[in-house]
């Protein structure tokens, strides 16, 4: 293979290293190279494309793209409309993922989607070292030692896109026994087999529908209720595309969802028998299934950073992180790639950010690129100005088409700087929760949010005399921010910030 | 230890779930999710909408009215609750005052959680008697 025989970045001295060669790692390692960073990155895969060489099981994302939208596939404004393909400030490397799809779906199969990152890697030159694993970590002086399979790494900083894709299991009894998510076979294998899913989040719901034409019978069961995502407003939910299982269990076509505690799996002469509890009466449930799947989730291969000193929670799946997603407790150590959902920022109305998926962690991985540049190697952010005539037009235009704002709510926020000196800057894409927790001049941050009643609407923050204050703006039926209502409410926020006035 | 084996031996130790069985304990353990706040950081703040129902786990936390500590808070107690009956966002910040660990319940999920766990809401209200029969001793 091509990659490996090249094989850049030998063992040694890096000011950065980066690991994982995911849609994470290949956009950090991306935005570092455009701005300046120098670094390496080691990944322990063959080739590019992380967790999606393998999975969606049923080999067909639950993220979209629309090839055809109302803006060109190079123009910025076309993100919103396409979910899968990385950042790029080169127009002929943007929108890449519409050009592998076949036109079956907007949910691009898995290998559409493999050959789109895989093509990002080529076309813009992220250079990876592949089949380098990360064994240990350990620090010396001022630099981090990684121990690979190659050999050791020494660098200032680490920037972990190790992704969440590890097969997860809690330790109900017998539930060692029954294979992951990850591993199972091939839809035929169930022709009318009883199958059991213990789980009722999307991976379970995927199962269920993958498995619709073959199993006779499917019940899943965990003990909290099945979340949707029209409802949650969020991708945390069950996502539409695999409802369909739902809607046979809510109209009695023979699957079951069951809300019950696991006790125990135990084999049987033809398969296995559930027992479990009813969450609401808390009544024994005995289940026979000649299959049991668990789709119990993932977890994050953080090896031995948690002995290095980042500070984990949720039973050690996800590290502590600052707004700019670096370790709480370890300095330099920073995550990028779907991990960045560790950092939950503001969850407006319990609506989490997107950076658990491509959409959302692409921003996240740009403004680390940025905040590495300029934090540890004085490399300065563009800020251009902006006229003080511009200011309610650029505003309203990022509320009503922001990629950024879009994909990542209450999340990434426009900020805008209001200088006696220095006039209005444009201070780029910044963590909201940065915006509204740290000190610092006159400025505004504009994002958009959600209503307690699931309307999409801006919101602003404005930072005077070092306090910000949060303003909810007026909604629109067209989701368009730049009516003239919209002017006139955002040049009363704004009056007399920084002596501007409209 | 399992995932919600954990949280379920967690919630079964604070007051407010104290009269829950174990599948219920269950279910709430896989309904509430996990957050971690380092020292010093906002977690609600003052008047800001949106914000979700928290019960401390572990560490401390300090309720600020415009910059002015009135309280503070630690394992078992909760926040954001008055905000969310009411619809209206906090007149106070809570701040981190070390590491704190807490369970989190998004704000709109909060009627339905609590209608679906009578004993939760007996528990919540005695703890808000608690509070207001506090808060007029103080000031007869
Ligand atoms: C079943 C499933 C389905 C999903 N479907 C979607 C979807 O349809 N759309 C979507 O947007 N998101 C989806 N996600 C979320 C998804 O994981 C992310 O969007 C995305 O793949 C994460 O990219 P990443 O780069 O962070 O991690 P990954 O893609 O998982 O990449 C991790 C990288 O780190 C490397 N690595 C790990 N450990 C080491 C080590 N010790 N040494 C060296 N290298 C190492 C791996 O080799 C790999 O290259 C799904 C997740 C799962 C679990």
């Amino acid at each position: 293979m091509a990659e490996l025989a090249e094989r850049p970045f030998p063992p040694g001295d890096y000011p950065v290293v980066v690991v994982g060669s995911g849609p994470g790692g290949l956009q950090v390692s991306y935005c570092l190279g455009r701005v300046g960073v120098p670094h390496a990155v080691v990944s322990a895969d063959p080739a590019p494309g992380g967790m999606f060489r393998r999975f969606p099981i049923f080999q067909r994302l639950l993220s979209w793209t629309r090839p055809h939208a109302p803006y060109e596939r190079t123009d910025r404004y076309y993100e919103r409309y396409d979910w899968n393909s990385l950042l790029a400030e080169e127009p002929e490397h943007r929108g890449l993922a519409a050009t592998f799809m076949d036109g079956s779906s907007e949910f691009p199969a898995r290998p559409e989607m493999e050959r789109n990152l895989a093509a990002f890697a080529e076309r813009t030159r992220v250079a990876v070292r592949y089949g380098c694993r990360w064994t240990a970590t350990r620090r010396e002086g001022d630099r981090f030692v990684l121990e690979t399979t190659d050999g050791e790494y020494r660098a200032r900083l680490l920037v972990f896109a190790v992704g969440m894709a590890e097969p997860w299991k809690p330790a109900t009894l017998g539930l060692d026994q029954v294979p992951h998510y990850a591993e199972t076979r091939s839809a035929a294998d169930y022709a009318g087999r009883r199958v059991f899913i213990v789980g009722k989040r999307n991976s379970g719901f995927e199962l269920a529908e993958g498995l619709l034409p073959w199993a006779s019978q499917i019940v899943l069961a965990s003990p909290r209720p099945a979340k949707l995502s029209v409802v949650t407003r969020s991708l945390v939910g069950i996502r539409a595309r695999y409802l369909q299982p739902y809607e046979d269990a809510v109209i009695g076509g023979g699957i079951h969802l069951i809300d019950a505690s696991i006790e125990r799996i135990e084999r049987t002469a033809g398969g296995y028998r559930v027992v479990a509890r009813s969450t609401m009466t808390s009544r024994e449930l005995l289940f026979q299934a000649e299959a049991v799947i668990a789709a119990t989730g993932f977890g994050t291969p953080l090896g031995d950073l948690a002995a290095l000193g980042v500070q984990t929670f949720n039973q050690g799946k996800l590290p502590v992180l600052t707004p700019y997603w670096e370790s709480v407790t370890v300095p330099g150590v920073y995550f990028a790639g779907t991990i960045s959902q560790a950092m939950s920022g503001l969850k407006k109305h319990g609506v989490p950010s997107n950076s658990g998926a491509v959409q959302g962690a692409r921003y996240n991985a740009r403004v680390l690129a940025l905040h590495i540049a300029q934090v540890h190697f004085g490399i300065a952010p563009e800020r251009p100005p902006v006229a003080p005539d511009r200011v309610l037009g650029h505003l309203l235009s990022e509320a009503t088409r922001g990629p950024e704002l879009w994909h990542q709510r209450s999340y990434l926020a426009r900020v805008l700087s209001f200088g006696p000196a220095a006039g209005i800057r444009d201070e780029g894409i910044w963590p909201l929760a940065h915006f509204v927790d740290a000190p610092g001049p006159e400025a505004c941050a504009v994002t958009v949010e959600h209503t307690a009643e699931g309307e999409m609407r801006p919101a602003l923050y404005v930072r005077r005399e070092g306090r910000v204050e949060e303003h909810a703006m007026a909604t629109n039926e067209l989701l368009d921010f730049e009516t003239a209502e919209h002017r006139a409410e955002l040049a009363g926020l704004l009056d007399g910030l920084g002596g501007w006035h409209a | 230890m399992t995932d919600a084996d954990e949280t379920v031996d967690i919630l079964a130790g604070l007051t407010l779930f104290a009269d829950l069985a174990r599948p219920q304990l269950e279910a709430v353990a896989h309904t509430l999710e996990e957050e971690w706040f380092t020292g010093g950081q906002r977690i609600l703040r003052q008047g800001f909408s949106g914000t979700g129902f928290y019960v401390i786990v572990e560490g401390e936390a300090a309720v600020r009215v415009d910059g002015e500590d009135r309280a503070t808070l630690s394992r078992g107690d909760f926040f954001g609750e008055v905000s969310i009956l009411l619809g209206e966002p906090p007149i106070a910040d809570v701040v981190a005052l070390r590491p704190l660990r807490c369970l989190f319940l998004a704000g709109p999920e909060v009627e339905r959680f609590l209608l679906a766990h009578p004993r939760v809401m007996y528990r919540m209200l005695q703890a808000q008697a608690r509070r207001l029969r506090n808060a007029n001793r103080w000031r007869s």
